[in-house]
C-alpha cells in the first residue's frame, strides 16, 4: 500500500476510497457546509437553481453572519434577512444572529461543530482555520456551497503536501502569529499554492490549541488549500471540552511523500511584521525602523480567541494607549467576550483608553468598526494587507502578534513589548 | 468555444480585495459589482474595458478571499477570459464552477503586453497574439473540469448527477 499524507488520509476515507494519489480529482463526502453573510446570498440564488426544496443535512450546515454585523448598512440588513428567511425554510439548525454569533472561524470549533477527521468546506478563505483540529478543512467559493447544500458532496483534487517539522519552544512574546508570518515571509503568498501545509514535530506540542488556529488560519496567505496539525493531547483536551461528534484520528504515514520539507526551530522565531500590502512582506521587529501608527486593531478569526484577549491585556496593563492611537480590540466570540470579561481583561482595556467591540469582522475586511482614511496606517491583528483592505486605498495595514499590536498601540509605533520592560 | 479581444494586463498577486473591494460586497447584483472591479489599482477599467476583452496578469492571480463576488465582477465587466502565469486555487475553482474561462501558461501570460489583441480556444488551450504573431499552449482542463463546463458550470452539473 502506498503511503499517505494526513489531508491524503482523511480525503481517501471520505471519498470511500482506500488510497488517493496528489492531482487525483475525487468526490468527498462533506461533515459540515458553512457561509457567512457576504457570501451566502449567492449560494443561495445558485441554491435555488438547482430546484430542490431540501437541503441535504441541516444539521451539517452553518450560516455565520459576522462580516457586516451588527447590521453595518440597510444593504447589509437586507442581505442577512435574505440568508435567515432561507435558513428558516431549510430548518438549518445553524444559524446565529448577533448575540450568540461569533467570527465564524472561531465560532464553529468553539461549538464543537468541527471536530478531528472531519471534511469542512465554508465559503470563506479562512476556512482552513480548522486543520488546528486535525480536520481538512477549506475554503470554496459560493456555488460550491450550493452545491455542498444540495449534495453533501465537494469535488477536490488531491494536494501535495509541504511539510514543516517544528521543533524546540517559542522564547517569550513569540507566538503563532509570528511563526505563521515567518513561514508566509519565506515561501511567499503563492508558495503553498494549491497544496497543503502539514505541520509535525516534536515542536508542535509546545503549540497551544490557539497558535494552531492562528497558524492554520493563515495557510491560505501562503496560497495553500489547508494547513492541518496531527492530533494530540492537547487537541483532545479542546475536542472533548467543546464537541459531542465523533472524531476520527489520523496520522500521516512516516514513509509519506512531501514536495518540500522544512525543520523550524520554534526558538529562532523572533516577532514578525508584515509590511503593506503583501502578507510575505515580512520583517523582523529588530528590522522594522520608526513606522508610526494611527491604529491598532486585535482581533479576528486570526487572534481574536481568549489567549490572545490574554496576551493582549498582560502589555497594556498599567499602560496608556498612545494619545494618538485608536485601540479597538474585537473578542472573537461571545463566549470568549464573557470570559474576558469575567477574567477583567475589559477593565484592563478600558482603563488603559481601548475600545472593546461586539464579536464581527469590522474592520478586518474593510467593513465598519474602524475604517481608515487616506494616508493612516494600522497594526493590525488580522491576515491580510491588501491594498485597501482596512479602508481608503491609500491606507496601510500591518500585520502582527497582538503582544506587537499591544505595545504597537502604548508607543505610538511598531513596537516590541520588549520595549516596555526596559523603560 | 472562443473568444478574441483586446488585453487589459496587470502584475503579479492580483487579490480578491483589488478585484472587488470589500466595501462593495453589501450587494451581490453583478452589475454593481461590475461597476467597481477593479477600481483600486486602475480607477479607470469599467470604463475603458469592452466586451470580449481579455485579462492577463502573472502569478497567483485572483490571491485572497473566497468571494465568488470577484469572477463575477469580472465576467459581467465583459472580460472574457483571464490568462495568468497561475491562480489562485479558491479564484481558480469559483471561475470554473461559474464558468469564467481562464487559463495558466506562463509564457503567453509573460509575453502578451496590453494593448495586444489575442485569440483563445478554451478547449484546446490555444492562444493566438495577433498583434505579435505569436501562438501558445495553455494546460487543457481534466476530463472532470470540462464535464462541469459542458454542464454550464457546477450548478448545472449537480443537478444532472442529483437527477
Ligand atoms: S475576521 Fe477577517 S479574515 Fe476572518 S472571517 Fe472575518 S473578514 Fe475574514
Amino acid at each position: 500500500m502506498k503511503k499517505m499524507t494526513m489531508t491524503q488520509k482523511i480525503l481517501a476515507k471520505h471519498a470511500g476510497l482506500d488510497y488517493v494519489e496528489p492531482g487525483q480529482l475525487i468526490m468527498a463526502s462533506l461533515d459540515m457546509v458553512l457561509g457567512n453573510d457576504i457570501t451566502t446570498p449567492v449560494a443561495v440564488k445558485e441554491f435555488r437553481k438547482i430546484g430542490l426544496t431540501k437541503v441535504f443535512d441541516k444539521e451539517k450546515i452553518a450560516i455565520v453572519p459576522d462580516h457586516f454585523c451588527p447590521n453595518k448598512d440597510i444593504k447589509s440588513a437586507e442581505q442577512v434577512k435574505f440568508i435567515r428567511e432561507f435558513a428558516k425554510e431549510m430548518e438549518i439548525t445553524n444559524f446565529f444572529e448577533v448575540g450568540q454569533m461569533g467570527i465564524e472561524h472561531a465560532l464553529l470549533p468553539e461549538l464543537g461543530l468541527v471536530t478531528a477527521g472531519d471534511v469542512v468546506i465554508g465559503a470563506d478563505s479562512h476556512t482552513c482555520t480548522y486543520g488546528a483540529l486535525g480536520a481538512f478543512s477549506t475554503g470554496v467559493g459560493s456555488t460550491d456551497m450550493a452545491s455542498g447544500m444540495a449534495s453533501g458532496k465537494a469535488w477536490f483534487k488531491v494536494p501535495e503536501a509541504i511539510k514543516f517539522e517544528l521543533k524546540g519552544k517559542f522564547n517569550k512574546n513569540v507566538s503563532g502569529k509570528d511563526l505563521i508570518l515567518h513561514i508566509i515571509g519565506m515561501i511567499g503568498v503563492d508558495g503553498a499554492l494549491y497544496k497543503s501545509m502539514e505541520f509535525t514535530g516534536e515542536g508542535v506540542r509546545n503549540l497551544n490549541i490557539d497558535d494552531r488556529f492562528t497558524i492554520a488560519n493563515m495557510a491560505i496567505e501562503a496560497g495553500a488549500k489547508n494547513g492541518i496539525f496531527p492530533v494530540d493531547e492537547i487537541t483532545l483536551d479542546y475536542i472533548r471540552e467543546h464537541s459531542k461528534k465523533p472524531y476520527d484520528i489520523f496520522e500521516a504515514d512516516k514513509e509519506a511523500v512531501y514536495s518540500e520539507e522544512h525543520v523550524i526551530d520554534l526558538s529562532t522565531i523572533k516577532m514578525t511584521v508584515s509590511f503593506p500590502h503583501l502578507p510575505d512582506n515580512t520583517r523582523t521587529i529588530d528590522e522594522v525602523g520608526t513606522v508610526t501608527i494611527d491604529q491598532s486593531v486585535i482581533g479576528s478569526c486570526t487572534n481574536g480567541r481568549i489567549e490572545d484577549m490574554r496576551i493582549a491585556a498582560n502589555i497594556l496593563k498599567g499602560h496608556k494607549i498612545h494619545k494618538d492611537v485608536r485601540c479597538i480590540i474585537f473578542p472573537a466570540t461571545q463566549k470568549i467576550w464573557k470570559q474576558a470579561m469575567n477574567e477583567g481583561l475589559f477593565d484592563i482595556f478600558i482603563d488603559a483608553g481601548a475600545a472593546v467591540s461586539t464579536p464581527t469582522c469590522g474592520p478586518c475586511l474593510g467593513g465598519h468598526m474602524g475604517i481608515l482614511a487616506k494616508g493612516e496606517r494600522s497594526v493590525s491583528t488580522t491576515n491580510r494587507n491588501f491594498v485597501g483592505r482596512m479602508g481608503h486605498p491609500e491606507s496601510e495595514v500591518y500585520l502582527c502578534s497582538p503582544a506587537v499590536a499591544a505595545a504597537s498601540a502604548i508607543l505610538g509605533r511598531i513596537a516590541s513589548p520588549d520595549e516596555l520592560e526596559e523603560i | 468555444m472562443k473568444a478574441s479581444g483586446k488585453v487589459i494586463k496587470y502584475g503579479h498577486n492580483v487579490d480578491t480585495d483589488v478585484i472587488i473591494p470589500a466595501r462593495y460586497l453589501n450587494t451581490s447584483d453583478p452589475k454593481e459589482l461590475a461597476s467597481h472591479c477593479m477600481e483600486d489599482i486602475d480607477a479607470d477599467f469599467s470604463k475603458k474595458v469592452n466586451q470580449g476583452d481579455i485579462m492577463v496578469a502573472l502569478n497567483n492571480f485572483g490571491c485572497g478571499s473566497s468571494r465568488e463576488h470577484a469572477p463575477i465582477a469580472i465576467k459581467e465587466s465583459g472580460i472574457s477570459c483571464v490568462i495568468a502565469n497561475t491562480f489562485a486555487r479558491i479564484f481558480y475553482r469559483n471561475a470554473i464552477n461559474i464558468g469564467l474561462p481562464i487559463l495558466e501558461c506562463r509564457q503567453a501570460a509573460e509575453e502578451i503586453n496590453e494593448g495586444d489583441y489575442v485569440t483563445v480556444d478554451f478547449l484546446t488551450g490555444d492562444i493566438f497574439n495577433e498583434t505579435q504573431n505569436k501562438k501558445y499552449v495553455a494546460k487543457p482542463f481534466p476530463p472532470f473540469m470540462q464535464e462541469i463546463i459542458e454542464n454550464n458550470g457546477l450548478i448545472g452539473y449537480i443537478k444532472k448527477t442529483l437527477k
